[in-house]
């Protein structure tokens, strides 16, 4: 063949040579292909630990609570309010007390209303929770000002 | 005879042979793909979803965004609880003011656009709360689309997307059939809920779950035989959404009728 072919055949094959170094350096060790295959699997594989290492904020665990706070947890653990974890109402613990050495409880009407706002629906379980209107039962006044959340029952009134 | 430009000509082309790596020419083998796709693995998360049990109070929204730090006051999350009525004359309403961050105090439907409805007590015939999250799915579409490789599913089945690969493209949250995707707003990457990766590596259950008062949100490892969720899902009557698509999704119901979507 001629050179005028073989000339720009070099330019184009020198071209593919110099993208495929490029991306050999370019293209992280570990993105390539893995467990889930060709179509489902092909990412960096240092990205899963990177998710695995998120910083966890809520513990749900109430048995930690009760080392300090026994009082509140065995009054809530012998009330149907047992099922709502403390973190719920009183925020992510993280490290507390360490870090953050105050939790910040909601204490809002909203808060109770998630569950205590009557919403009777046939089929749903929500038609079982006991409820007010929230406009006629003392608007603007927190529940706990009356209401023990830790001890919900009517003998539990302050 | 050999010239200076001979071999100027072939000490370039030998040295840009050597340079070139066997690894940038590996061909992909058909067979070893097919390989790869064998069910070995010990742990495939599922989840399952009592919507008898769910009573729409939203504290898992709320621990899910506390959580997974979404911002709280954006009107995005990567779980939402909906609210269906089914009215006498067969009328549907379905909203989820906020995703259900704060539960449903009011009676009222939002329709959108800041129209509300009341519908009258006795008009109503069933009505039930559905908590929605990410199916992880067996055949995800939204992996399927992604151009760079920035989402994509683990070993353990739950599709997870990597914040610094993604270009932002937003293919992904088209192609999802159950709108579980959204724009980060401070990352402005695609995000989605990830069955909390990192609590459910730990060994602690996802936030959502643990925030559930009444057990209506169960995750576990479908591949073990005696894991309670397993076993809910092979003896008991369940469904999935949209299994008319063929994503095969891993989240599983009890309690939906065709209404919901």
């Amino acid at each position: 063949m001629k050179s005028h072919v073989w000339r720009p055949l070099y330019v184009v094959i020198a071209l593919v040579v110099l993208i495929l170094i490029v991306r050999v350096f370019y293209v992280p060790k570990d993105f390539g292909i893995w467990e889930r295959g060709y179509m489902y699997g092909f990412h960096n594989k240092d990205n899963e630990q990177w998710w695995k290492q998120f910083k966890v904020k809520y513990r749900f665990d109430s048995e930690y609570c009760k080392d300090c706070h026994s009082d509140k947890y065995e009054s809530i653990m012998k009330t149907p309010h047992a099922i709502i974890n403390c973190e719920n109402c009183h925020g992510p613990v993280l490290d507390h007390p360490s870090d953050p050495p105050k939790l910040k409880i909601d204490k809002s009407r909203e808060q109770c209303l998630r569950c205590h706002y009557p919403l009777p629906y046939p089929t749903s379980g929500r038609a079982n929770i006991r409820g007010i209107d929230p406009e006629k039962h003392n608007p603007g006044v927190e529940c706990s000002m009356c209401h023990n959340p830790h001890k919900p029952t009517l003998e539990g009134m302050k | 005879m050999i010239t200076r430009r001979n071999f100027l000509k072939n000490a370039v082309t030998g040295i840009a042979g050597l340079a070139l790596p066997l690894a940038a020419i590996e061909i992909v083998d058909p067979k070893k793909l097919f390989a790869d796709k064998g069910e070995t693995q010990k742990v495939r998360w599922a989840f399952l979803v009592d919507t008898y049990k769910c009573v729409g109070c939203g504290l898992c929204v709320k621990a899910c965004k506390l959580e997974n730090e979404i911002p709280y006051d954006a009107n995005v999350t990567r779980t939402w609880v909906e609210r269906y009525i089914l009215t006498k004359d067969g009328r549907i309403f379905a909203d989820t003011p906020k995703g259900a961050r704060d539960g449903f105090i009011t009676s009222k439907i939002d329709l959108g656009e800041g129209r509300f409805q009341d519908i009258k007590k006795e008009d109503i015939e069933k009505a039930f709360f559905v908590p929605k999250l990410c199916n992880q799915c067996e055949n995800p579409p939204c992996v399927q689309v992604c151009p760079v490789g920035a989402t994509y599913q683990a070993a353990d089945g739950v599709v997870l997307v990597d914040r610094k690969w993604c270009i932002g493209c937003g293919y992904c949250i088209m192609a999802c059939p159950y709108g579980v995707r959204f724009f980060h707003p401070v990352y402005k990457v695609a995000e989605k809920c990830n069955f909390c990766y990192h609590r459910i590596n730990k060994g602690m259950k996802t936030a959502c779950v643990s925030a559930c008062p009444f057990g209506a949100r169960q995750i576990g490892n479908i591949r073990d035989p005696n894991d309670p969720v397993s076993r809910i899902i092979r003896t008991e009557r369940v469904s999935v959404l949209k299994d008319e698509y063929g994503t095969r999704p891993q989240v599983y119901y009890r309690g939906i009728s065709r209404e919901v979507i």
